[in-house]
């Protein structure tokens, strides 16, 4: 079984938004319609994304340090979502594990949203049904593009490829061994969700010097100087006295 | 959560209604009995006429809460995992029934279905009675374990939502019933009163357990379980976008602590108190009655605000600052 997933490492992560923008170009240009948008450039303007990026301060000044932290669907393996939809509009497909909804089928009665502890649906005021990440999935199947092509907008549009894009069930795929590797955790797991999507932490690399390091034992001046020192005048020979 | 006001209108109306059925039925079962005089078929038929009334205006409620109104038939098909989906077949069949059990008294069409061993005539009413009142159960269940089964809104995911969706229902539909019947048969009406003031006071305790319960909970996600970071002092400096979004509508009540800490004992003085002390003299002026049901009514209504207000979602932890 395959479950597509993203790892977002947020070590490299630079806050940019640059996977905001691509996920609403894309996903508002889509054949299902576009996304909700009001009051966009004005004052207080709200519209339905499916991915965000926040940011967190951890620590307090001067000791403080800023995380960017983008969050979409996380695509749960266990989805709390799927089960409670009366329409069955929300669904996790078999093939892919990505869940999606039909918007078709969608009442709006956000009771999804409800059941989502992550926050990760977002209504559409205009069209009146749910909506959500879809991983892209009109776009990583389209064999109209190159293969290169064929990831989620955001994992393209990532400056720093923060966004890695794969299938977490195969052991050797790139995403699996980023999680298996590089510490990739899941958000809130005291609810039994298992999201797919990881997130990488922050890792700082740090060189650890001991003080023997510092100043060598076999100095070969510290040797030199434990030689016997003849008087002055006396004769002195290479490597048997210290001068 | 933000208290949507048609679900807030649904539930205290279907509850009022399934109360009131619960009470008329009650009532024919003491008489068939022959515990209680046996009433006049047009008591029990304008009575649950009235259920059903409270039923549709409950049904009508819910589909403000809608955005696709148009599709809430398919709403019916997930009745395997969803609670949403079993109450919105349990309903109608409830309507159903109480307004066949209506019908069935109103025109007398009551053939005799069976009889039981010591002479006891079950008619058709009774047969309808019955399974209204199972069904009346059961929809007390699925609204209530909509809220129930969803584990990380702690303050519902308790049985305590199930017993008092139940009471609070009943308590409102008994004092109804006492008001119905000290206009269409007062010598009945003590017989509502005492039973109104039982559940009254069993949902007045049921509530207060809840409450109790919610005030000792602590929240089992963090900040830092929510971003996986481990450090003791973690702040939210923006949450993505600058003039809030479906996040920061949907899942806050937008009303202060005060307010908050305001209409807690508002509804527990006008849902069980106010009654309580109504329907305490066991009077069976239809005024006082009224007036119990009245302000039963309205702190339903407080009480449900406040269940929706104090559920705090997980998602906040994400959505704290605009910035």
């Amino acid at each position: 079984m395959t479950q597509l997933a993203l790892v977002i490492d947020l070590n490299v992560c630079v806050g940019c938004h640059a996977c905001v923008t691509s996920c609403k170009e894309w996903n508002t240009s889509g054949s299902a319609g576009p996304l909700f948008d009001e009051r966009p450039y004005d004052a207080n303007p709200t519209g339905t994304f499916f991915n965000r990026v926040q940011t967190f301060e951890m620590g307090k000044y001067p000791n403080s340090e800023t995380l960017h932290f983008p969050k979409s669907c996380l695509h749960c393996e266990d989805p709390p979502c799927v089960p409670v939809c009366p329409t069955g509009a929300s669904y996790k497909r078999k093939e892919d594990g990505i869940v999606l909804v039909d918007y078709d089928k969608c009442i709006g009665c956000k009771y999804c949203s409800w059941a989502c502890p992550y926050g990760a649906r977002e209504f559409d005021e205009k069209q009146k049904v749910m909506k959500k990440c879809t991983l892209c999935v009109d776009r990583i199947y389209d064999q109209s593009l190159a293969e290169i092509d064929r990831k989620p907008a955001c994992v393209k549009a990532c400056p720093t490829s923060a966004r890695l894009f794969g299938d977490i069930h195969d052991p050797e795929s790139e995403v699996s061994l980023a999680i298996r590797e590089d510490g990739g955790y899941a958000l809130m797991p005291e609810w039994g969700t298992h999201p797919a999507n990881h997130y990488l932490p922050r890792r700082k690399t740090k060189l650890k010097i001991h003080k023997d390091e510092l100043e060598r034992a076999d100095n070969p001046l510290k040797v030199d100087g434990q030689l016997p020192k003849p008087g002055k005048g006396d004769s002195s020979m290479d490597d048997v006295s210290a001068w | 959560m933000k208290p949507a006001f048609s679900v807030i209108f649904l539930t205290t109306l279907i509850g009022a209604g399934q109360g009131l059925f619960l009470a008329l039925f009650t009532h024919q079962s003491y008489a068939l009995f022959g515990l209680l005089p046996m009433q006049s078929d047009a008591f029990y038929g304008y009575g649950s006429a009235l259920a059903v009334l409270l039923l549709v205006g409950g049904l009508i409620a819910s589909f403000f809460h809608l955005g696709r109104p148009e599709r809430a038939w398919r709403s019916a098909t997930q009745w395997r995992t969803s609670w949403l989906s079993r109450e919105v077949i349990v309903l109608p069949a409830f309507m159903g029934v109480a307004f066949l059990f209506g019908v069935s008294h109103m025109s007398g069409y009551r053939p005799e279905i069976l009889t039981l061993r010591g002479g006891l005539l079950i008619d058709l009413s009774v047969v309808l009675g019955v399974a209204g009142t199972m069904l009346a159960f059961a929809l007390f269940v699925c609204t209530a374990m909509i809220y129930a089964c969803l584990r990380f809104l702690r303050e519902w995911h308790s049985p305590l939502t199930v017993l008092n969706y139940i009471l609070m229902g009943g308590a409102s539909g008994f004092t109804l019933a006492a008001f119905y019947a000290a206009l269409a048969a007062p010598s009945q009406t003590n017989f509502f009163v005492s039973w109104a003031i039982i559940i009254t006071f069993l949902a007045f305790a049921g509530r207060s357990a809840s409450l109790a319960r919610n005030a000792r909970l602590k929240p089992k996600s963090t900040i830092q379980t929510a971003i996986g970071m481990k450090h003791p002092y973690i702040v939210q400096r923006s949450m993505g976008s600058m003039g809030g979004s479906f996040n920061t509508r949907e899942f806050f009540h937008g009303k202060s602590e005060a307010f908050l800490r305001t209409i807690k004992p508002t509804f527990l003085i006008l849902a069980f108190l106010a009654p309580l002390v109504l329907l305490a003299p066991f009077t069976s002026s239809p005024w006082l009655l009224g007036m119990a049901f009245i302000l039963q009514y309205l702190g339903l209504l407080a009480e449900r605000w406040f269940f929706f207000a104090q559920a705090n979602h997980p998602q906040n932890l994400y959505y704290q600052t605009i910035g």
